[in-house]
């Protein structure tokens, strides 16, 4: 049943929703008033500063090494290079992904901008200069760009550093049933689309880079990190493991984070270098990359190459979806995603569609570029999934020549299907897409836009002057909340997190929670479950974050999985209170616990409800010198590790709207419907954001972003002159809508929404613009759709766009 | 070199190297860090200030080039203990995520309210679009610096 | 964030002092006004100068006035100040439509149109602005003033007739009675270099039909001094048929060598000089005539 959620929450003192509702952010103080604390803003007495030196090539072997010149300016304090690392076992980590990358390069270097050497100077503008002082020769190699050519047999092998290495394929992996696929595309009368998408190598590019300050403490061996990361609980077990550090000698604080994206999931060779430095100078020591270190060397996104077959009957019904990948990992396999899902869960590219048969077939390789490949809010590989379903129904649309709302609508999973199993092995949780849907043609007027569509069309047959109207949808499916322990772990841990509340003897609560906000809003949303559970005002919840040392165990913030499993450990521990607190008011009111009933914030007497206690006046009780039942301990608190036993399922409904100018390749969009199902919204304000936030995205990468290289492996999108982010210019005034069908699994029903937009929104934009383009027969086109690619599809020949303009084909 | 300037109403005097750049300045010499930087090529427009009462980019201006000038960062926009009405909109309708992009939209939007008291939506995302938000998708900054527009007359609450 | 290399720093109190800063530091030196185009270069380091002369307090370079039948330009003007000017709307809005996209707001509040022709970057918009008016640019040396073509100014990439110990002071454009202008540009979001970019002028006979004279200017295709000579004579003295439009504007394409990069390949590029070049003759004449604000 779905029905948009409704609000009778009480308000606290402050004027704050005691649970669900619209709550203005805690977090905003500080920010205000640019009184947050970002990585670049910490400043410790003594603090050094550490700078990379980067290979220009993208493939090349080391021949020498000189840092003498850099190590006599006055102001270095030291210089690090592959061999000092060598000596310390720390020349390669292990990677997410079961590989291992290199630290500092010592034998070769892999990727234009992998690093080489780190120096520590007294200031920022003094590390710079030293680069330049230090000289390294290289030996040229040939570079492997093209990831079509990345297995032909004479391609040069990048990783010479495993044993036995031949070639440069990581992995095979499949999903679903080949057998079964093939039957169906094999049957008579049945239609087979097929379409070569490429979703490009894209880059989350958070206005904050990372960077890390990491101080060591000779006296106590404690080692202090601050990192910009999305998960530094994480970061704290692999250092451990990586550097043999005792774990409970390293903290490791997330500050203040201005953007993560999955950007600042990842463990970066500045990082080790950083703490390399600190114990080699005994001075705390700040690494902070600049903006093209960030965009040519961090973890990138996507470079999924991806061949596409739908099958369906011709009048509509798709029967069966397969698809054979290439994923272009780069350099290292350093992918963050739950060990047994190399891919990801790119087997969720069956989407929103009931099918009798699916299969997919994902294969691994290298490339001389810089590695990564799961990020930018992808949901592991659910972005790449969604954008290839929802392109091959517009191709089938196209291809049948039906209205592709229609054919959408003729095929979704119905609600009465739910919990649902698709063909690879998901089980969606919950929705009601039709209605979903609906909501998004009504609320766009889908009718009434073809109409126009068809008056433009025949306005621009007439003259050739003017714009082509288009009209995109995308309909998704998304899986978050990774993830149950048992089928997912990164590196081995489990993803389970962990969530401690704790009330004071006055009535006010701390709740110390494992994820990590990078502008999400914790502070003020997960104050607002523990208000829900236990009737506390949300300004009387301090939520703390992001210090292993005052927080619990947990795999961070990614992948959406914040409320899905954080947020359920925030409940659960806050239930876990609330018994406990029944417990004591029985003691106080000298009744049984059974005779009790919860009225928001208040443990009652059934039948006699003036006769209670709040949730404040137990809290006291608890520290009091009540007398409590045997087996019962004082105070008042309560803790959770969540185990989801399931990912949520969060799905919409997007419609996209531009007008393309045909003589020059220009879009603009014009409108953007959005209709998100998360289930019951926490606080709809931040929910709101996070929609718009993604829906940016859809058109920056549709649009404008992407990174490519040249036949050398020069990364073309190492800055922002060139790595184009959507400004407010393109971005039109968003209009969104929700259906509510909470998650039957989750404690609260809640699923999750931070990545919803970003994985929906791409294909929304391009079958949009593919759509605009019908007059001239345009069936595919790959993205980003600048000017210059939109002309070329006009033209019938639309470009690569992993290979610089100009550069040879396939 | 010596270079002075009036920061936030205050005249500061620092030591300088000529090679310093006006958003290091502030950070790192006077330890205001509610600017902040993003970028290498002067595009993402995160570090805007507001110099002689116009925004500008501080990470393409010398400390040195902005001696003798008035300089306005976020620090400065508080008054008395009340936030600017600019401010006190982005709060109320939910115009920062991260806050990392914050200051120069704030600073950004003052400058505009001051030529211009009652801008359209369309004025606004022109601009701002000098500055680059990865996480708000711009429209709750349109309706921040709407708010903003539409409530200057109100002394803005207490912080 | 990328810093630049050191360097010494000299504030000019006058054109003369500029001048006179410029002979004594020699070819090591260089002037910076708005600064966005030189500081960036130097913090990535493509740019090393030793000696760095600020110019930002000759605000007497700092005007847009008519002096007699001619519009004169500081070369201190910011692209701000050019793009609300009222006397550049009046007779000339090929000014606002380049300068509504050029960079953003915040960059338009410090770039300077001196800074903009002298950096001479190939895809610069005010060269072609200036090349399609055929302006005067004027330019002080210590000894002597003289004058220069736009359409001789630049040199080739990033180099112009402007000596070591010289300044760009003055931008002349001869008011053109009932002349139309418009620029066009292309770029793949707001604040980029545009894949093409081109403005005209033409100025009609008294009938609103034949072109009695007519500039036109391209940037970012390798066009010659940023203009289009053989496209002008092909329409110079005809009507302004939407065919002798499209004459003049493959005449423009014709004269561009463009590069492929990432906003686009040559032949996308050269396609764009013909359009843009066909759009904004055709919004030029419409406000020669009156008929387009």
């Amino acid at each position: 049943m779905t029905a948009t959620f409704e609000s009778t929450v009480p308000q606290s003192a402050a004027g704050n929703p005691i649970g669900f509702g619209r709550m203005l952010r805690k977090e905003d103080a500080r920010f205000l008033r640019g009184k947050g604390r970002y990585l670049d803003d910490i400043a410790l007495p003594g603090m050094l500063y550490g700078a990379i030196l980067r290979s220009p090539y993208a493939h090349a072997r080391i021949t020498s090494i000189d840092t003498s010149a850099a190590e006599a300016h006055p102001k270095v304090k030291a210089v690090i290079t592959g061999a000092t690392l060598e000596t310390l076992n720390l020349a390669w980590m292990p990677t997410m992904s079961g590989d291992v990358q290199a630290v500092l390069a010592t034998d070769k270097v892999r990727f234009q901008g992998q690093e080489v050497a780190f120096v520590v100077a007294e200031d920022r503008y003094a590390a710079r200069d030293a680069l330049e002082l230090i000289t390294v020769d290289y030996e040229l190699l040939p570079p492997v760009v093209d990831a079509h050519r990345a297995l032909d047999a004479d391609a040069p092998v990048i990783r010479t550093d495993i044993d036995g290495k031949g070639d440069n394929r990581i992995f095979d992996w499949e999903a679903g049933d080949a057998a079964a696929c093939d039957e169906v595309f094999r049957r008579p009368g049945v239609v087979v689309a097929e379409a070569e998408i490429l979703y490009p190598r894209s880059h989350p590019s958070p206005m904050e880079t990372c960077g890390s300050v990491a101080q060591m403490d000779k006296v106590t061996g404690k080692l202090t990190c601050w990192i910009t990361s999305q998960a530094p609980h994480a970061h704290r077990t692999v250092y451990a493991m990586v550097a043999g550090l005792p774990e409970h000698k390293i903290q490791i604080i997330s500050p203040d984070i201005g953007g993560g994206f999955g950007n600042k999931v990842p463990v970066y060779p500045g990082y080790v270098c950083a703490v390399v430095a600190t114990i080699v100078t005994g001075a705390p020591v700040k690494w902070m990359e600049d903006r093209s270190e960030n965009l040519m060397t961090t973890g990138f996104a996507r470079d999924y190459h991806m061949h596409g077959e739908i099958a369906a009957t011709p009048d509509g019904k798709i029967l069966a979806l397969r698809t054979t990948t290439l994923a272009d990992h780069g350099a290292f396999n350093a992918t963050a995603q739950p060990s047994k899902f190399p891919s990801g869960f790119f087997s969720i590219f069956t989407g929103s569609y009931d099918l009798e048969a699916a299969h997919c077939r994902v294969t691994g390789v290298y490339t001389n570029k810089a590695p990564g490949g799961v990020a930018y809010a992808c949901s592991f590989r659910i972005t790449e999934a969604v954008y290839l379903v929802e392109r091959m129904v517009d191709v089938l649309a196209h291809d049948l020549g039906l209205d592709p709302a229609e054919l959408r609508m003729r095929n979704l999973i119905q609600p009465d299907q739910f919990p649902y199993r698709t063909k690879t092995g998901w089980e969606y949780d919950s929705g009601n897409y039709p209605l979903t849907l609906q909501t998004t043609l009504d609320h766009a007027g889908y009718k009434e836009l073809r109409a126009e569509q068809a008056e433009n069309r025949a306005r621009f047959a007439r003259t050739g002057e003017g714009t082509l109207m288009g009209i995109g949808l995308s309909v998704f499916t998304e899986g978050v909340g990774a993830g149950p322990r048992k089928h997912m772990d990164i590196l081995g841990l489990g993803m389970a997190d962990g969530c401690e509340l704790r009330i004071h003897p006055t009535g006010k609560g701390v709740l110390r929670i494992s994820v990590q906000t990078q502008g999400q809003g914790h502070e003020t949303t997960f104050a607002q479950i523990v208000a829900h559970e236990l009737g506390l005002p949300p300004e009387d919840v301090e939520v703390v974050h992001g210090d292993t040392d005052q927080t619990p165990f947990g795999l961070g913030t990614y992948g959406s999985r914040s409320t899905p499993v954080s947020g359920a450990a925030a409940a659960v521990a806050a239930r876990r209170v609330r018994e406990k607190a029944r417990i004591v008011a029985a003691a106080a009111l000298e009744c049984s616990p059974d005779d009790l009933e919860w009225e928001l914030g208040r443990w009652q007497v059934k039948g006699d409800p003036t006769n209670g206690r709040t949730i404040q006046e137990i809290a006291l009780l608890a520290h009091s010198n009540l007398e409590l039942p045997e087996g019962v301990e004082g105070h008042l608190d309560g803790s959770a590790v969540y185990n989801p036993p399931n990912l949520t399922f969060p799905n919409g409904a997007y419609l996209c709207v531009v007008d393309v100018d045909p003589g020059t390749g220009e879009v603009a969009v014009r409108r953007f419907v959005a209709t998100d199902d998360c289930g019951p919204r926490i606080n709809p304000m931040i929910v709101e954001g996070q929609i718009h936030g993604g829906l940016a995205e859809g058109i920056g990468m549709a649009l404008m972003q992407a990174i490519a290289f040249d036949e050398e492996g020069n990364c073309l999108g190492g800055s922002f002159m060139d790595y184009l982010l959507p400004t407010s210019l393109e971005c039109p005034s968003w209009e969104l809508a929700e259906t509510v069908t909470p998650s039957p699994h989750h404690p609260l029903g809640c699923k999750g929404v931070g990545e919803s937009a970003t994985v929906g929104s791409p294909a929304a934009v391009v079958n949009a613009v593919i759509d605009a383009l019908g007059p001239y027969g345009v069936r595919h086109a790959d993205m980003p759709l600048t000017p210059a690619q939109v002309w070329l599809a006009i033209q019938g020949r639309p470009a690569r766009t992993d290979l610089a303009f100009g550069s040879g084909g396939r | 070199m010596q270079v002075t300037m009036t920061v936030n109403g205050d005249e500061v005097t620092r030591e300088v190297e000529p090679r310093l750049l006006l958003v290091h300045f502030l950070r790192d010499h006077l330890g205001l860090t509610g600017t902040h930087w993003g970028c290498d090529t002067s595009n993402c427009g995160v570090c805007v200030v507001a110099m002689d009462g116009v925004p500008v980019k501080s990470c393409t201006v010398l400390a040195a080039m902005a001696a003798g000038r008035e300089i306005r960062t976020v620090e400065g926009m508080e008054q008395d203990g009340r936030l600017d009405p600019v401010q006190e909109g982005f709060m109320r309708e939910h115009g920062l995520q991260c806050g990392f992009c914050t200051p120069a939209m704030m600073i950004t939007a003052r400058a505009l309210l001051d030529v211009n008291p009652d801008p359209t939506a369309q004025e606004i995302r022109q601009a701002i679009c000098g500055t680059v938000c990865r996480c708000t998708g711009y429209e709750n900054i349109v309706r921040a610096i709407r708010w903003a527009a539409e409530h200057s007359d109100q002394a803005a609450v207490p912080a | 964030m990328q810093t630049p290399a050191p360097f010494e720093y000299e504030r000019a109190t006058s054109v003369g002092h500029a001048l006179a800063l410029l002979e004594r530091f020699g070819p090591e030196a260089r002037l910076v006004a708005g600064g966005h185009s030189l500081l960036p270069m130097m913090k990535l380091r493509l740019a090393d100068p030793e000696y760095l002369i600020d110019i930002n307090d000759l605000t007497d370079l700092d005007y847009v006035r008519l002096a007699g039948d001619t519009i004169a330009i500081g070369a201190m003007t910011r692209h701000a100040t050019l793009l609300a000017s009222p006397v550049l709307a009046e007779h000339y809005p090929i000014f606002a439509d380049a300068e509504r996209v050029i960079a953003d707001p915040v960059v338009r509040n410090r770039g300077t149109i001196g800074g903009s022709l002298c950096q001479g970057d190939p895809s610069e918009d005010l060269p072609a602005v200036a090349s399609a008016l055929s302006a005067t640019l004027v330019i002080q040396g210590i000894d002597e003033t003289r004058t220069v073509s736009a359409r001789a100014f630049h040199t080739g990439p990033y180099e112009t007739v402007v000596g070591p110990a010289e300044i760009l002071t003055e931008v002349r454009i001869p008011i053109r009675p009932g002349a139309g202008s418009a620029y066009e540009k292309v770029e793949r979001r707001a604040g980029d270099w545009g894949a093409t970019a081109g403005g005209c002028f033409v100025v009609l006979a008294a009938d609103g039909e034949t072109v009695v004279d007519v500039g036109i200017g391209l940037t970012a295709v390798g066009a010659p001094h940023f203009c289009a000579e053989a496209a002008e004579a092909v329409l110079r003295g005809r009507p302004a048929t939407a065919e002798n439009l499209a004459a003049a504007a493959a005449a423009a394409a014709e004269v561009t060598n463009p590069q492929t990069d990432q906003r686009g390949p040559a032949e996308y590029k050269r396609h764009l000089a013909g359009e843009l070049t066909r759009r904004a003759l055709r919004r030029a004449v419409a406000r020669a005539r009156g008929q387009e604000a």
